[in-house]
């Protein structure tokens, strides 16, 4: 839409009256209007790092122990004082333990959820009877419509012990490979925790990588199978080359939703602040669950503190957000010479 | 792109190969079935979870290798990837399913009148009664709040986006709009915490709670309704303009109309994402056990909230509660997507 609305001006200028009656004014004002609301979306997303800035450096600041390299998280401790009667406050908190846990966390929810993922995405485009296709795709959605805390609810009461039997299994018999295995005992883990966040990120990435599937040009399938290939070898000679890109889009993308998340998680670790990598250990926190925990007993430094690690949880899916961008862009243009 | 392996020989190949008889292929699985059951039966091998993977990697390699010898290896992988295929959505699907089935049983047992009718105000973590009739209505309120901010100021967005962005500023605010979908629901909520809570001084409030849902429904209000924007045909558009209507009538008695179903969808499917919020609630709203109908003064409950609060409890009817909030919600949830699909699913085969 590019052609003027008001072209045709009339010749003498119009008293305010007349530009109320006939729209003028309310056209510019609503036009007016809509700008402002764009404005103010750009206003919400400056406020957010803004406040969360402004109420993170003091705590920071008086922070004792190094924020990025400290594990344990101890913003509101005190410490007898050098007279020998007063408590003053002793503040020492840090992340390094939790930015692990998160990282590691999602990466093992990553891991057990692309490749179902890519099998759901593949069997809904591919496989599945074209009428029961998009039925099939809404159940999948259907995964992302459960709200996070009945899926917190579901790991602990169900999976967590459920998952007992497994995880004793594969420490029998797995215990040399280093992330497998506990430190002791079974119950809440980083597995549990993360297969709750693969189930939880699943109809992202599926539903993203149906869609990319869904694009590879008819053309380039008709062509692999009047080569004679077979199924299989149609998609993995025309559709996983132009799906790729897509899929890694997906998959950073879903990465991103993992690391966020909060009530189900915060729910089915245990929390401690040791750096957790062998994944059956009870144990493990990330730096959302920590929020949910903390912020109940926090006092004022306590709250800075979790604001402060609130905004290295923002800044890192922000950067992980644009990257996912980043590649579905430079994915479309290769992909699409046909 | 990788070379296609398809050289002459494998065509040949492929061609003059028998092919399994169907009988075989239905064969293959009961057979797989009863020598899982007999396994089951007489090894210390047990657990329906165990029997499904036992069966499952059985079928995998009989057929595979059935299929190998027979049919040669390129039908073998085929048969073998679309069985890994079928499995990835059973293994989807499964999780699915064990959610909807756990929270209806175990929701059902205090599925009841009281939990309808009751706050938690008085009622102790062993009690067998009590209910969430608090945190309902501040679920309603909050969501209601939220909705009544973020449909008029998404819709709004979008209707810049569509009808007025050119240039930087609008590539801009659509580039940020991506930005703050991927915002995690805890960030909205510890922004709304330091802004209105802390900095503002105003203190806990389903308010507080609602602009913090507000922030995290917005991206999702303005993608639906830009697509559904989008959709409207220019010549709609020109034809307003032609007749002498001001940009401003074209837009809200032309545009928005042909496209307020769609919108509408966008928005029952924006509401359902963050009904089932609790992060940002959880710092912004706070939580409470007594009914608090006054969404601007106070802590107040919230469904998913509740569910939360009593899940940390160790006491069975602590838990039973847990659950019957959680099939209340999902409930909540489901009918949601339901009405959105539905009208979505009207809607297109009336267009069609």
């Amino acid at each position: 839409m590019t052609a003027p609305a008001h072209s045709n001006r009339p010749l003498r200028s119009l008293s305010r009256r007349e530009r109320f009656a006939n729209g003028e004014i309310q056209d510019r004002a609503f036009g007016f209007l809509a700008i402002i609301a764009g404005y103010l979306l750009l206003a919400i997303l400056a406020a957010i790092a803004l406040f969360l800035v402004l109420k993170a450096v003091p705590a920071l600041n008086k922070n004792l122990a190094n924020f990025f390299t400290y594990k344990q998280w101890n913003p509101d401790a005190t410490k007898t004082a050098a007279n020998g009667l007063d408590d003053v406050p002793h503040p020492q908190f840090g992340i390094g333990a939790l930015a692990f846990g998160t990282v590691f966390t999602s990466l093992i929810a990553l891991a057990l959820a692309v490749p179902v993922a890519i099998g759901v995405a593949l069997f809904i485009a591919y496989y599945a009877p074209r009428r029961l296709a998009m039925a099939l795709g809404y159940i999948v959605d259907l995964l992302a419509a459960v709200p996070s805390v009945v899926y917190g609810l579901w790991g602990l009461i169900f999976l967590v012990p459920h998952l007992i039997p497994l995880s004793k299994w594969l420490t029998r018999y797995f215990h040399w490979i280093p992330i497998l295995g506990t430190d002791g005992g079974f119950g809440k883990s980083v597995f549990a925790a993360a297969l709750v966040l693969a189930v939880m990120i699943l109809p992202i990435i599926a539903a993203i990588s149906r869609e990319v599937f869904l694009q590879v040009p008819q053309t380039q399938r008709e062509a692999a199978l009047a080569l004679g290939a077979t199924r299989w070898e149609m998609i993995r000679i025309s559709v996983l080359p132009f799906g790729k890109s897509g899929v890694a889009s997906a998959t950073v993308l879903g990465f991103g939703r993992a690391l966020g998340e909060t009530i189900a998680v915060a729910l089915v670790l245990s929390s401690n602040f040791e750096i957790v990598y062998k994944i059956f250990t009870p144990g493990g926190n990330t730096i959302a669950a920590n929020i949910a925990n903390q912020y109940g007993d926090a006092g004022k430094i306590g709250l800075g503190a979790l604001i402060a690690s609130g905004l290295v949880l923002f800044v890192i899916t922000l950067i992980v957000n644009l990257f996912a961008r980043f590649i579905a862009r430079r994915a479309i243009p290769a992909g699409s010479v046909v | 792109m990788t070379t296609p392996t398809l050289s002459p020989s494998s065509i040949e190949g492929l061609l003059s190969t028998r092919r399994l008889s169907r009988w075989v292929l239905a064969g293959i699985p009961v057979g797989c079935l009863l020598v899982s059951l007999l396994v089951f039966a007489v090894t210390p091998f047990q657990g329906r979870a165990d029997f499904l993977v036992f069966f499952f990697f059985l079928y995998m390699i009989v057929q595979t290798t059935v299929s190998a010898v027979v049919e040669g290896r390129r039908r073998a992988v085929d048969r073998f990837v679309l069985a890994l295929v079928i499995g990835a959505f059973v293994a989807a699907i499964a999780p699915l399913l064990s959610v909807l089935g756990f929270t209806i049983a175990r929701g059902a047992k205090r599925f009841d009148w009281t939990f309808f009718t009751h706050s938690m105000s008085g009622v102790a973590e062993s009690d067998n009664n009590g209910g969430a009739y608090h945190a309902i209505i501040g679920t309603v309120e909050q969501i209601g709040i939220a909705t009544a901010i973020a449909v008029p100021f998404g819709v709004l967005v979008s209707i810049y986006l569509t009808e007025y962005a050119k240039g930087r500023f609008g590539r801009a605010v659509s580039f940020f709009v991506d930005v703050m979908t991927g915002v995690p629901s805890i960030v909205a909520g510890l922004f709304i915490l330091a802004a209105w809570v802390l900095a503002f001084g105003f203190g806990h409030s389903g308010f507080a709670g609602a602009l913090a849902l507000m922030v995290l429904m917005l991206p999702t209000v303005v993608r639906s309704s830009e697509e559904m924007l989008k959709l409207v045909p220019p010549s709609l558009r020109e034809g307003g303009l032609a007749l002498g209507l001001t940009r401003t009538r074209v837009v809200l008695h032309i545009v928005v109309p042909a496209a307020l179903p769609g919108i509408v969808t966008g928005i029952m499917l924006a509401i359902a994402r963050i009904a089932g919020e609790s992060a940002p609630l959880l710092l912004t709203v706070f939580g409470n056990v007594a009914t608090n109908t006054d969404p601007f003064s106070g802590a107040q409950s919230a469904l998913p909230l509740f569910v939360f609060n009593e899940a940390g409890n160790n006491n069975q009817t602590a838990i039973d509660r847990a659950w019957t909030g959680a099939l209340t919600l999902i409930i909540l949830v489901m009918l949601l997507n339901l009405i959105a699909r539905v009208g979505v699913a009207l809607l297109s085969s009336k267009r069609a």
